[in-house]
This record gives structure tokens, sequence and C-alpha cells, in this order.
């Protein structure tokens, strides 16, 4: 089952660093040809570790849509 | 769960052998450019930011030593420092010291100037480093580029170890002048709007 929570990125704040990747446990972050990071939602668990790490503070945790 | 170490994990022992190599000779000063160059080669031909991602050693210093020494209050920086403005802003007042710097090289070059042998830091503070002229044997314009390009990257780093305490560890990646100018490559590479 999904989680309830999943993380969304602002891409247009996005650094492209690479931060939010090293610390995802379940590899559901990636950055995307160097432009932004990108939420893979079937992988994430909505744990939040990326958005407390994010130095461009431009990661929230928000509540899954419901499908 | 641990990520797998690969090689390029540990490239932040590079950051501070870099450091301490200029201590004792400022020659290798120099090997500063492969940070320079590389994340340009991985953005211009590659289309990606793999250096800045994986191979930083300063980014991955920033990481490590709040993980080990909790040395950083781990707050969300003020959003202005990721904002486009600044990060431009930052990215040419960075490029103009370059430029600034390389002007310094010739003027030594052209026997206009004579070789200085201090670290400038913050672009404003002369610091002595006279012990670092080891090897005299090279033209004195190869020695002023040497001193100007490490005062440029360990003014950097100091400013990037102020703001790693004060806000989260890697927010210097926000606007670092390497990070900006890569993501803009890779954004005009990609048809994204910079």
């Amino acid at each position: 089952m999904a989680s309830k929570k999943v993380a969304n990125v602002d891409k247009n704040v996005c650094v492209a660093c690479g931060a939010c990747t090293k610390v995802c446990p379940k590899a559901a972050i990636a950055v995307i040809r160097g432009c932004y990071a990108q939420v893979d939602p079937k992988l994430c668990v909505g744990c939040g570790l990326c958005s407390k790490t994010c130095p461009a503070s431009c990661i929230e945790i928000i509540e899954r849509e419901e499908n | 769960m641990e990520h797998k170490k690969h090689w390029y994990d540990y490239l932040w022992i590079w950051a501070i052998i870099y450091f301490v190599m200029g201590f004792f000779n400022i020659l290798c000063a120099w090997l500063g450019m492969i940070d320079f160059i590389l994340p340009l080669i991985f953005a211009i031909v590659g289309g990606n930011k793999w250096f800045c991602n994986n191979m930083c050693g300063r980014g991955q210093l920033f990481a490590i030593l709040p993980k080990t020494f909790k040395c950083s209050r781990q707050k969300p920086a003020p959003g202005w420092m990721a904002s486009k403005w600044f990060r431009y802003g930052f990215l040419a007042f960075f490029l103009t010291m370059f430029g600034n710097m390389v002007c310094q090289t010739w003027l030594v070059f052209s026997g206009a100037s004579s070789l200085k042998q201090v670290v400038k830091l913050f672009w404003t503070f002369k610091v002595p480093w006279k012990w670092a002229y080891t090897v005299q044997s090279v033209p004195e314009w190869v020695t002023q580029y040497s001193y100007g390009f490490y005062s440029l990257m360990l003014t950097s780093t100091l400013i990037g170890l102020i703001v790693m305490v004060l806000y989260r560890p890697r927010t210097w990646c926000t606007f670092c002048p390497m990070g900006t100018m890569t993501q803009v490559i890779c954004k005009v590479r990609n048809g994204k709007q910079i």
C-alpha cells in the first residue's frame, strides 16, 4: 500500500545539488539531467528525510493524491 | 538503509588534502582547476550535474562534518539564498573576481606588477603566505595565479563552512558558482527555462 504522504519538489527553486539523493532510503529521488530533482511517487514513502536535508528548502511533504 | 559506497564518496579527503598541500607548496593550488574544469565537462558534454551530485569533495565535506561533529544548526536557510537573483548575482561577482585574478596574473607576467606572496581572504584580507613559495624555479606569474586561485578556493570553503554551521550542511550548494553555472548549462541544453 502506498504511503499517505509523498515528497514534492519545487523544480523552480531546486538547485540540482543532489543532497536529497544521498539521504533517500528508497532511492526514490534523482536529479534529472542536471536540471532538478524528481521524485518517483511509486517508491517514495514520504519519510521527509529529503525535505529536511534540502539546502534550498524546496521539497515539501504533501498528502498523496488519491487516484 | 546506507547507500553502497563508491570510490568517489571519499573525495571529501581530496578537499582537505588540497588545502594542506597549498599550505606547504602554493603551486599545488593549480590542481584546483580540476574542480573547475570537470563539472563544466560533465555539464557541456554529458548534460548533467554528476560532478555536483557525486564527486564534489567540498559538498561531501559540508555533509560529513555536521554528521560527525554535529556542528550545524540544521535550520532552513533564508529564501533569498536560493533565489535566482542571488545565485546569478553571486555567480557574476565570482566570475568578476576570477577575471580580476587573471588580470593580476597578467600584470605579473608582463612585469608591470610584482609577485605578492599573500592569500587574500574574502577578497579583502591579506594573509601572509610566504612559506608556501617553495618552488621558485617557475615563472612568477605561475606562482601569482596559484596564490590567487588558492585564495578563491579557501574563501569559498570558508563561506561554505559558515553557512554549513548557520543553516543546513550543504547550504553552500544553493549558491555555489560552479553549481549555478552547470545547472544553467544543463537547463539550456535540455531546453528548460533558466
